[in-house]
Formats: C-alpha cells, sequence, structure tokens
C-alpha cells in the first residue's frame, strides 16, 4: 500500500504539468491505491451557457478524462504515460452553476495492454455525468526519464524552484 | 441579444464572431467557425494553453473532446428548422492519433434527426482530412415536442 499523500502529490504533479489543467484549475481532492478524486473549480472561462451560467459539457469531459488518464497512477505500481483510446459520457445532469465540480476514477481491469476506467463527475450527492474510458499501454520506456523523474518527485536542479501546492 | 437570436443571425450572415465572443468556454479554447456555402467548418488554433501531454507536446484529449462536443451543438443549433437550444446526453469519442499542437479542424454530420433527439457525426482532424485524429458521436435532446 503507498501512503496517499504521496500518491496524491504525484498525481498532482502529473496534472500540474498539463497546460489546460492549469487553466482550468484543476486540482487533486484525494488519491488512494486506485482511486482518485479531483476537482474543477467553477471559473467564468469554463461556462458554457452564457444565460444559465452552466459549465460546458467539454469542462467536464477534460476533468473526466483527466481524472481516468491520473488514476492510472495509482493503479500501476510506477508512472508511465498512457493515451486515451476513447471516452463514453453520460450526462445526467448539468452542474449546478457556482459550485465546483468533483470526479471520483477507479481502474477497474488491467491488463498488459490496456486498461479500463470508469468515473463518475458529481456535486455533492447529484451525478452530474458518469463515464467509461480505456487506456493504451505503450511501456514505461515510452516516457522519457526526465518526464518520469518529475512526476515521481525526484527533483534535478534545473527545475526545483515550483511553486503553489494546488489544495491537497 | 438572447443565445439563440445570435445563432440566427451569425448564420444569416456567416459571421460567427458575435455568437463565439459571448460563449466564454469557446473563447477559452478558441473556437473559430467558417461557412462555406451550406458547409461549416470550426477550427481550433494553435494554442498552448490547449496542450495535455507535454512530452509531445499534445492537445489535452478533454479539449479535443470539448472542442468536438461544442461544434456539435452550434452545428445542431445552425441547422435547425426552428433554432433551439441542444441539451447534450451522451458523447463518444475515439482517439486516432495524438492531436499535435497544430492547428485541429471539425465537421459534423446530422446522423439522424427524430423529434425529440438528434444524433450527430463528428470528425476532427489536423494535416488532412484523409487522417482523422478523432472521431466522436453525441446525442442531444430538444426540449420542444413531447413532454
Amino acid at each position: 500500500m503507498r501512503d496517499p499523500l504521496v500518491l496524491a502529490a504525484t498525481v498532482e504533479r502529473f496534472v500540474d504539468s498539463l497546460a489546460h489543467c492549469r487553466k482550468i484549475g484543476l486540482c487533486v481532492v484525494s488519491a488512494r491505491e486506485n482511486e482518485l478524486i479531483l476537482e474543477l473549480p467553477y471559473s467564468d472561462c469554463i461556462v458554457g451557457n452564457p444565460e444559465s451560467g452552466v459549465i460546458h459539457g467539454g469542462a467536464i469531459t477534460t476533468l473526466m478524462d483527466t481524472t481516468c488518464g491520473s488514476v492510472v497512477i495509482c493503479a500501476l505500481p510506477q508512472f508511465e504515460l498512457c493515451p486515451t483510446l476513447d471516452l463514453r459520457v453520460d450526462y445526467m445532469h448539468a452542474a449546478a452553476p457556482g459550485r465546483p465540480v468533483r470526479a471520483r476514477a477507479s481502474c477497474f481491469r488491467e491488463t498488459n495492454s490496456i486498461l479500463f476506467v470508469r468515473c463518475e463527475a458529481y456535486q455533492d450527492d447529484t451525478i452530474i455525468a458518469h463515464c467509461v474510458a480505456t487506456f493504451m499501454r505503450i511501456g514505461r520506456e515510452a516516457t522519457p526519464l526526465a518526464y518520469r523523474n518529475t512526476i515521481a518527485g525526484i527533483i534535478e536542479a534545473a527545475q526545483s524552484e515550483k511553486g503553489d501546492e494546488g489544495c491537497v | 441579444m438572447r443565445l439563440i437570436e445570435l445563432v440566427e443571425k451569425a448564420h444569416a450572415s456567416g459571421d460567427y464572431s458575435e455568437l463565439i465572443g459571448v460563449i466564454p468556454y469557446a473563447r477559452t479554447i478558441g473556437l473559430e467557425c467558417h461557412r462555406f456555402g451550406d458547409d461549416v467548418i470550426f477550427r481550433l488554433p494553435q494554442q498552448d494553453e490547449n496542450l495535455g501531454n507535454p512530452i509531445l507536446p499534445a492537445i489535452h484529449g478533454g479539449v479535443i473532446g470539448g472542442f468536438m462536443e461544442l461544434s456539435a451543438s452550434l452545428y445542431l443549433m445552425m441547422f435547425q428548422p426552428v433554432p433551439q437550444m441542444p441539451k447534450i446526453v451522451d458523447f463518444s469519442i475515439d482517439y486516432l492519433r495524438a492531436g499535435l499542437n497544430r492547428d485541429t479542424f471539425v465537421e459534423c454530420r446530422l446522423t439522424r434527426q427524430g423529434n425529440r433527439v438528434a444524433n450527430v457525426n463528428i470528425h476532427a482532424w489536423q494535416k488532412s482530412r484523409q487522417d482523422p485524429i478523432a472521431l466522436a458521436r453525441a446525442h442531444f435532446l430538444f426540449n420542444s415536442g413531447r413532454k
């Protein structure tokens, strides 16, 4: 069993390395073996309907794709980049404006080639969306060592100026 | 002016900048819309803030999905006999190639329009239309008709 705080910090370094996730402010709520919760804060820049203030489905898709892609860190013993093969999202409710949306993902089947992941996005007790996704395992070597070290938290002299701590 | 009126106005004039200007998410990802006769092509210009994988670098899969979803709903709004706002029910995307840090294009096709539900196919490419980076389909629900 890995320490949840260590896992959360690892996932956070990964999420922070994705420019678009920094842009929309995705952050880690909690992580443990094979389960991850991320949060999408409400902001004006992700609104799809200016009349109602409802978040666009695309931002929910990004939240769920990132949560599914990052739970891989909590499911596999070592970090490796796994590209998304496909993603299917069912939208149950519009997200209530002005409030954050969280997504909880877990990996329910892992083979040498494929990871099967499911995820739900919610606000309190209301499920906003549900999704299933598959990810391809392309091997650890396909991810450059320097990047793997960054995600593992092995600080190299060149990049030790990292700033904010997000919401963990 | 209401959103739906902006859609009508944009489609009549062929200038979509005002419509896109009032949709914050469209501005965030940088979506553009170009009309050629009855065809519409959506464009997502290269933008560093849309990147996910920093190694390739590649556009975040969620941004590609969001771009395709938003394109499909704009497309539907444009081609309804009576313009109305569609509500997305589900969305399914297959990622075929990495979306590199360059312009991305999307074209939509209305596969089936029922009274209440529409099925839209969405095709995204970068270098060549023959080499799609992603294919998606979505169902949309319209509020009008039977409750």
